[in-house]
């Protein structure tokens, strides 16, 4: 997709302000096009799909629900694009609630899973689909869909039909589609899920560029963590029709505080344990199979009473050095023998037998030079202790199994 | 390339290779043979022994036919039963309109609405045609009868007059095909309306299209190749259709398929009914051949 100037993009979609604004049954202009959920929960044969959901998105934000298949981030777009009814609870668009209005009331614009693009019409009309049925001007239409062709980088693609589309191209009329309308919000259901990879993240820069320059806040569903993580300014992590953690994607990547956002969002060890004492600062956590760890007190999350918990580090932030060298300030240490060591190309990845009594997982960055022992060295694993948070465990009877998207 | 083997190439390779392909190339015009086969015997010769018919001169009396080269029988017999040329025309464009009507609104139910019981609906929609088709039009003319069940309790509580009658009428003819070629229009018409991707329907709602408009702009488009199939599979069998004229017809309403069955079984005119079923045949192949233009032929066989 060529880059178009910033100031071009915008001339292309500033005529927000003078799109039809007749329409009364139509959402009134609004400076923030923030999406609330208040306490919606969606119920499908007995099953929520979606629990109490409490979620804010402000205007401009490009935001992704991010989890599992099956973790209520699709039925919580399907619901915010008036597809699907709130069991209980409120959709607020702008401060309005929309919770009963049907889509096409709705300014809110979706970009399909499967693009959904109309088979009879050719991509002109498929672009165009959303103007006519709002009764815009025909030489007004033919302006924006050209424009907003030349934006998805489909210019001269017109007359061809969805049918002679390759599926990145079908994605791009998807979008043109959506965009044209100059909607509050755009919604994005998993877009990127029928390209390869390639394809994939060259659409998640040009995404992300056309969003930084429309200005439209983007709710994106997802199950790729990168992706998420690639492109959002805030993200929620769903599970079982809950959020589980919410932030910018910096702030839950480093500090998750359940036990699944550590796992789904890249990778953790994560040690049982429980709180033994606490001093200013420093939080000493016991682990059950021997030794203890230090943690920021701040990190320490509502407990609930409880001390159980787990105890997690990332697999990047801990440094792998041979017995007797010393262990730099606040930082936490563990003896231990390598069992696996892996080759990666980018890096070295051990798993470490720890006399915490667990298995450690730790990644090295290929940067040369270092210590790089060999499986059955002898090592000794440092990390920092503010790298190291606490996750209240999840109950015993619920299995993290399904942490795979679909 | 090309590879020399000796003849007592040990491996046997390529003489096998050989084997293997001769039978390759070969398995798809055996499998084929048996329908080749039928469509031979059943349909290609009969259709040209017809069309052949329909040139030669016959004798009344004797059934002999000599080749004749007579183009002349075509329009002779046109000219003489054009009168039931257009009430056929007439009959079966109105049952045919009369069936979409009534068609549309079950096949588009069972589509959108039928849910896991789709198929139980259909087959509720198809029991009654279970029956052979002309015993189904003996039952209807049982039923219309004029002192049968539904007319004769009528007139009984003096709700109709005495003289009042419907087998024999226009009505009955076009009511009795309408009902026995329902299911030609509706199934069709639910396998194009079932094949629309519902979230195209569900992106013409987000793009602000009313139920009305995505109805109009989006399921209507969508269901045109179905319309048309149906159009073709109910109207052209109803154009020759000669059953329901005479159980339930009278003689002001002769069909063009009632003239053929007694130009063959009756008259023994062959050469006539011959050229009256050639004209039929060009009516039936025209149709198909708009329905191509029209519609592009890829899309035919998704619903005949």
């Amino acid at each position: 997709m060529s880059i178009k100037s910033e100031g071009e993009a915008e001339a292309a979609l500033s005529t927000r302000d003078v799109k039809t604004s007749g329409r009364s049954s139509r959402i009134a202009n609004l400076e923030s096009a923030d999406v609330e959920f208040v306490n919606v929960t969606k119920t499908f044969n007995d099953t929520n799909a979606v629990e109490d959901l409490n979620l804010r998105v402000e205007a401009g934000e490009f935001f992704s629900l991010l989890g599992p298949s099956g973790c209520g981030k699709t039925t919580s777009l399907r619901m915010l694009g008036g597809f699907e009814d709130p069991t209980l609870g409120r959709i607020l668009l702008g401060g309005q609630d929309v919770t009963n209005l049907p889509p096409y009331r709705r300014d809110v614009n979706t970009v399909f899973q499967s693009y959904a693009l109309f088979p009879h019409l050719n991509v002109y009309e498929n672009v165009a689909f959303g103007l006519r049925r709002q009764r815009i001007e025909k030489q007004e239409i033919k302006r924006r869909v050209g424009e907003m062709l030349d934006v998805v980088d489909l210019p001269n693609f017109e007359k061809r039909q969805s049918s002679q589309l390759s599926g990145g191209q079908q994605q791009r009329v998807a979008l043109a589609r959506a965009l044209v309308n100059q909607p509050k919000l755009l919604l994005l259901d998993e877009p990127m899920s029928a390209l390869d990879a390639k394809l994939r993240r060259q659409m998640q820069i040009e995404l992300k560029r056309i969003q930084t320059q429309v200005g439209i806040t983007f709710l994106y569903v997802t199950h790729d963590q990168e992706e998420a993580m690639t492109m959002s300014d805030r993200l929620a992590v769903m599970w079982h029709g809950r959020v589980e953690g919410m932030g910018p994607p910096k702030d839950v990547y480093d500090s998750p505080t359940t036990e699944f956002v550590a796992s789904f969002l890249g990778a953790s060890n994560l040690l049982a344990g429980r709180i033994d004492s606490v001093a200013g600062r420093r939080t000493v956590v016991a682990i059950d199979g021997g030794g203890s760890v230090v943690v920021p007190s701040d990190r320490v999350p509502d407990l609930a009473g409880s001390l159980e918990v787990k105890v997690g580090v990332r697999p990047e932030k801990i440094g792998i050095q041979a017995v007797g060298t010393p262990v730099a300030d606040a930082h936490n240490a563990v003896n231990g023998r390598v069992r696996v060591s892996t080759f990666t190309g980018v890096g070295n990845q051990y798993i470490v037998e720890t006399a915490l009594g667990v298995n450690v997982t730790v990644y090295a960055q290929n940067i040369g030079h270092q210590f790089a022992p060999r499986s059955g060295d002898d090592v000794v694993l440092t990390w920092p202790e503010e790298h190291t948070f606490i996750v209240k465990p999840l109950p015993k009877s619920i299995e993290m199994n399904e942490t795979e998207g679909d | 390339m090309e590879r020399t083997v000796p003849p007592d190439h040990p491996g046997g390779v390529v003489p096998y290779g050989r084997r293997r392909g001769v039978g390759r190339a070969l398995a798809p015009y055996l499998l084929s043979l048996p329908a080749g086969l039928w469509l031979l015997l059943l349909f290609v010769i009969p259709l040209a022994f017809m069309l052949s018919l329909s040139l030669k001169t016959c004798s009344p009396s004797t059934g002999a036919c000599v080749m004749t080269w007579h183009w002349g029988e075509i329009p002779s017999e046109v000219s003489l039963y054009h009168q039931e040329f257009i009430t056929s025309l007439y009959f079966a464009a109105i049952a045919t309109l009369i069936d979409l009507v009534i068609s549309f609104p079950i096949a588009y139910w069972i589509a959108f609405y039928g849910g896991r019981r789709k198929n139980f609906f259909l087959l509720m929609l198809l029991v009654p045609f279970f029956v052979s088709f002309v015993i189904r039009t003996l039952v209807w003319e049982f039923i219309l009868a004029d002192n049968g069940v539904v007319l004769g309790t009528l007139k009984h509580i003096h709700l109709l007059p005495s003289g009042f009658h419907v087998l024999g009428t226009s009505y009955a003819v076009i009511a009795g095909l309408a009902y026995n070629y329902l299911p030609f229009t509706a199934l069709p018409l639910y396998v194009a309306l079932e094949r629309i991707d519902r979230r195209v329907l569900e992106a013409a709602h987000d793009l602000y299209a009313t139920r009305r408009a995505g109805f109009m702009k989006v399921i209507m488009p969508l269901t045109v190749p179905g319309i048309f199939a149906a159009f073709l599979l109910t109207f052209i069998p109803m154009f020759g259709d000669y059953v329901n004229q005479q159980i339930l017809g009278g003689t002001s309403n002769t069909m063009i398929g009632t003239v053929i069955q007694n130009q063959f079984l009756v008259n023994f005119d062959l050469a006539g009914g011959a050229s009256l079923s050639a004209v039929l045949l060009v009516v039936a192949l025209l149709g198909i051949y708009l329905y191509a233009r029209l519609l592009g032929s890829r899309t035919i066989d998704q619903y005949l």
